[in-house]
């Protein structure tokens, strides 16, 4: 297969990724979105081994088998509700497969220019590309190669650290090291230093040393954010597995890799850009970590947390003509989805208006829910944003909260001193009744008081969300 | 621990304290519920009902008061009941400690424990045992009803093929609980409604019941309702005046007037005087929710239903709870059992009297012998404090355009800026790197913009999934290691070995599992 050949198979597989992105637009599109990924990955892959920079044929094969057998065991035994630390294990392996392309980059120019003269201009392959550069273009292929490595080590250690903590393996909570963001600053100042030397001629161990330096960075950085602010930092190591392999894209001068790699740099960073959005916070103030900067004392709430039982529940529910969902995080853990969506068959079998409202930020990576409530066979024209239901709270009988806090808080409108003010909430206060499905009575992720409990219309229905609603289900009419 | 209810002794009072459906509950805090019999007859809840519901019935009064250690009733003791009392025992009842005084000194002297529900603090958290507010809803409806019964037409406007009825007109003065509560049964019967109240912060809930606040010409300081704990205040005279000389002007054309206008510890102010009654058409309907406290009509009579010369008919009736019986035996009830439930915090029927807890301490009137009325003021004020509201200004379709043009010049400018911005560090670039950067730079430029313009369309609710496929996608960095691979050094091999391997596992496992979430995605 001749270069032109190649070129060609890799602006189709481009457009395919771009047509593939596109179609997410909506539900239907996206279906056949998925396979123009699927072709465009296919093109790209049998363009490049079977072109002319290729070796190793069967060792290439005997790779792809092992990785499909994996691949294909993780994709269908995962649960839905463990999707946010699928995501973040796999975008640790983009980051490690970038440091070591990053590391071979390295090895190959040094071997390529040990050689004679001669000898280089009969290479072939990545080695061939390497020996016709001249010294300015080594030296941008030092810091491309530097900096593919350091974004890569970033995403690898962010991402086992964000993977531990979605699945509970690592302690949610925030924490850093004695000097907090020194610490990092310090690490990257370093780096760049590192990166002088490295482009002036130092060896492996400047590349090595970075590594080990960014691998520090990716853990401390990650470790010192919350649970609740994950979403954010999901997608932006997404973003970050994307500029890692435009970055490896540029040491190799594949403009597949480039192209791919901005299309998933640019994705991840709106997906990061929405869920700050969504809390009413800064990027880096997200990054910088944690609540708790608040500007005067929260306002007092009056009144107490009224609880109710399950026939309460049920004899409001069968009187009401439309209910809305709010489900959060608490849902996932729960795993009460599909008993919320046997509530929902139940409610509308009986010609109740049934709708959910989704914040942004509900679950632990952009679009959780949504994922969940499909997985239980909810339609998802009645799963609604929080800007198309949230003028419909006021002429709404019953909403039912299920296992959300933060993102229901009146207090984001209510109390200027509260550190979650302006952030934008769904305002289920506003309708006619309200009961709140939480475990017990303490605060949500944030630890911020929820006034929406002490409100007159909300009746607080305790226990396991997912218990509850199966000892709920038999009681509705 | 025991709670019992007696049979009230009140001449004509109906209602009972505990109902079958509260003793459940009570049950459930872990107490014995008792009742003397027949004293849910009137109410309509037979003995059976309550022995259905665990209650044991107790033959006679005294056996009742001696047994209960608890005691709910409605109205305050009579002196006879009060003379049961001992100490250990707690009482439970409406109580009036201002106008009681001898019965409270009495009760002290017992050495019991009382607890009056009508000084329940206005507070938020105390809504629920508010016994006040829930008979004060009752009453207002019960007026309504009251009118209609008397008022010789319909509420509701129709044209008939027999011809046209006009709408009855009804003006209800004091908008408080019950005011509110006649102004919701009024409006849906289909009667015009005007309303009145001296506290301009309570129009929008008068408006929100459907009624029309009624305004007065005044430039006076209105008063803020905030600073009396949610009650009315006397008002100057002028306000009076002004005040009057309204209800003057719309009396002839009123058909039902509902009085509802008390302040907390007075007579009830005189609203609507005699040549207002004079002025009204034969056939209207006055009825005087402040009877009792010598009424807002000045020819009220208490406990009457008169007729005046000119057919007004003028209803006085202080017991309209009582007159609906069952609906105020099942709201006191529930106000009793809400009560009972703050003083039981372990719901192992044991009584705990917490005199540090706001609001039992403020319904506690006397406690341990000795006399706890007045209570210190609460800790939590009732209402916020109504900052007076800046209406926001419609802009003009003028002012809309400018608006627009600036925003869209703003745009234009942002745009521009970043445009240029762009350009420059573009130049700078070009002006050093090497021509082969540059070609794949323009490449990762267009990407970039490319992903941007993309992104922003994808659809909310399927964030999960483009995370799941630009990992997917992102497994395209195997493209660098499949390069690699055919190197003639080992280590090189090895390195671009476990790439393909990682790689390839994110390409097969984040395209799979994209299709599975995808697959779910279902319309109704």
């Amino acid at each position: 297969m001749s270069i032109g050949i190649v070129s060609a198979a890799y602006i189709s597989a481009a457009i395919l990724f771009i047509l593939s992105l596109g179609g997410l637009s909506n539900q239907e599109s996206a279906k056949r979105a998925v396979w123009y990924g699927i072709v465009g990955m296919a093109l790209a892959v049998f363009a490049t081994v079977f072109g002319p920079d290729s070796g190793k044929l069967w060792l290439v094969l005997v790779m792809f088998a092992i990785a499909a057998a994996i691949g294909w065991q993780v994709a269908t035994k995962v649960q839905m509700t463990e999707m946010p630390q699928l995501v973040a294990a796999l975008h640790s392996f983009v980051g490690l497969a970038a440091v070591l392309i990053g590391f071979n980059a390295h090895i190959e120019l040094g071997s390529v220019q040990a050689l004679e003269p001669a000898a280089r201009a009969a290479l072939t392959g990545f080695a061939g590309v390497l020996a016709h550069k001249t010294g300015v273009e080594i030296s941008i292929l030092k810091v491309e190669v530097f900096l593919g490595v350091f974004i890569g080590a970033v995403t690898f250690t962010g991402s086992i650290i964000a993977f531990g903590k979605l699945a509970g393996k690592v302690d949610g909570k925030a924490k850093k090291l004695p000097g907090g963001h020194m610490l990092n600053a310090g690490a990257a100042a370093l780096s760049l230093l590192l990166l002088i030397v490295y482009v002036q001629g130092a060896g492996f161990w400047a590349l090595f040393l970075m590594t080990l330096l960014a691998f520090f960075i990716g853990y401390h950085l990650i470790m010192g954010i919350g649970g609740a602010d994950m979403p954010v930092v999901v997608s932006m190591l997404n973003s970050y597995s994307g500029w890692a392999a435009a970055a490896i894209g540029f040491t190799l001068g594949n403009d597949l890799l480039i192209v791919v790699g901005a299309l998933v740099g640019s994705s991840g960073a709106i997906l990061s850009y929405i869920m700050c959005k969504a809390m009413n916070r800064s990027f880096i103030s997200v990054i910088l970590g944690g609540f708790g900067n608040t500007t005067g004392p929260a306002q007092a709430i009056e009144g107490e947390q009224i609880a109710i039982d399950v026939d309460g529940v049920a004899a409001a529910l069968n009187e009401a003509d439309s209910v809305i969902i709010v489900p959060g995080y608490g849902m996932a853990v729960a795993q009460a989805q599909q008993s919320v969506s046997e509530l929902t068959r139940k409610l509308r079998a009986a010609g109740k208006e049934v709708r959910f409202a989704i914040h942004p930020v509900a679950g632990r990576l952009p679009g959780h829910m949504n994922v969940l409530l499909a997985e239980a066979k909810v339609p998802y024209d009645i799963v609604l944003e929080m800007d198309e239901i949230n003028e419909d709270f006021p002429n709404t009988d019953v909403a039912i909260v299920i296992g959300s806090n933060d993102i229901v808080n009146p207090a984001a409108q209510e109390d200027p001193n509260s550190p979650i003010a302006g952030m934008p909430v769904l305002e289920v206060w506003k309708a006619k009744q309200v009961f709140v499905s939480k475990r017990g009575q303490g605060t949500g992720y944030s630890g911020i008081e929820n006034p929406l409990f002490y409100k007159e219309n909300t009746r607080m229905f305790y226990g396991d969300a997912k218990k509850s609603l199966d000892e709920l289900l038999p009681k509705i009419a | 621990m025991k709670i019992g209810s007696p049979k009230e002794i009140f001449a004509g009072e109906a209602r009972v304290a505990m109902t079958p459906d509260s003793a459940l509950q009570l049950q459930k805090l872990g107490y014995d519920c008792l009742i003397e019999a027949g004293a849910g007859v009137l109410a309509g809840f037979t003995d059976d009902a309550y022995r259905n519901a665990g209650v044991t019935v107790v033959a006679t009064a005294d056996a009742l008061w001696d047994e209960a250690d608890v005691i709910a009733k409605v109205r305050p003791p009579e002196t006879s009941e009060a003379e049961r009392l001992k100490a250990g025992k707690t009482l439970i009842s409406f109580f009036y400690p201002a106008q009681n005084k001898e019965l409270l000194e009495l009760c002290k002297d017992k050495g019991a424990d009382v607890i009056a529900m009508d000084m329940v603090p206005r507070i938020s958290r105390a809504q629920k045992m508010d016994a006040l507010s829930s008979m004060a809803n009752i009453a207002g409806y019960r007026a309504v009803i009251e009118a209609g019964n008397n008022f010789g037409r319909f509420f509701t406007g129709q044209i008939t093929a027999a011809g046209k009825v006009p709408p009855a007109k009804v003006l209800v003065v004091g908008a408080g609980v019950a005011g509110l509560a006649a102004i919701g049964t009024a409006t849906s019967l289909g009667a015009i409604t005007y309303a009145f109240d001296v506290r301009p912060e309570v129009s929008e809930q008068i408006e929100s019941m459907g009624a029309q606040f009624v305004f007065l010409d005044f430039k006076g300081q209105q008063q803020d309702g905030a600073t009396t704990g949610g009650y009315a205040a006397p008002s100057s005279p002028e306000f009076r005046e002004a005040q009057l000389k309204k209800f003057r002007e719309l009396a002839p054309e009123i058909d039902i007037v509902i009085t509802t206008a008390l302040i907390p510890g007075r007579d009830a102010p005189v609203l609507w005087t005699a040549d207002m009654v004079e002025a009204m058409k034969p056939g209207s309907v006055i009825v005087d929710l402040a009877a009792e406290r010598g009424g807002n009509c000045e020819l009220t009579k208490a406990d009457q239903k008169i007729v005046t010369p000119n057919g007004v008919t003028i209803v006085g009736y202080t017991d309209f709870p009582s007159r609906m019986a069952a609906q105020s035996s099942t709201l006191y009830a529930t106000n009793i059992r809400h009560m009972m439930t703050d003083l039981t915090p372990g719901k192992d029927g044991k009584l705990v009297h917490n005199m540090e807890d706001d609001v039992i301490r403020g319904a506690t009137v006397t406690f341990q012998g000795a006399v706890t009325y007045p209570p210190p003021p609460p800790k939590i004020a009732a209402i916020a404090a109504q900052k007076p509201k800046e209406k926001a200004k419609e802009p003009t379709r003028e002012e809309k355009l400018a608006l627009e043009a600036a925003a869209f010049k703003a745009q234009t400018r942002s745009q521009l800026t970043l445009l240029t911005v762009g350009t420059v560090v573009m130049l700078i670039i070009g002006a050093y790197a090497p021509a082969s950067f540059m070609s794949h730079f323009i490449v990762f430029a267009l990407s970039c913009f490319v992903g941007f313009q993309v992104i922003w369309n994808v659809s909310h609710s399927l964030h999960t999934p483009l995370m799941a496929v630009t990992n997917a996608i992102s497994g395209i960095i195997v493209l660098g290691a499949l390069l690699q691979i055919g190197s003639s050094g080992w280590i090189v091999t090895i390195l671009a070995m476990i790439s393909v391997l990682i790689a390839s596992i994110n390409i097969v496992g984040g395209f799979l599992v994209t299709r599975r979430m995808l697959a779910m995605f279902q319309k109704s």
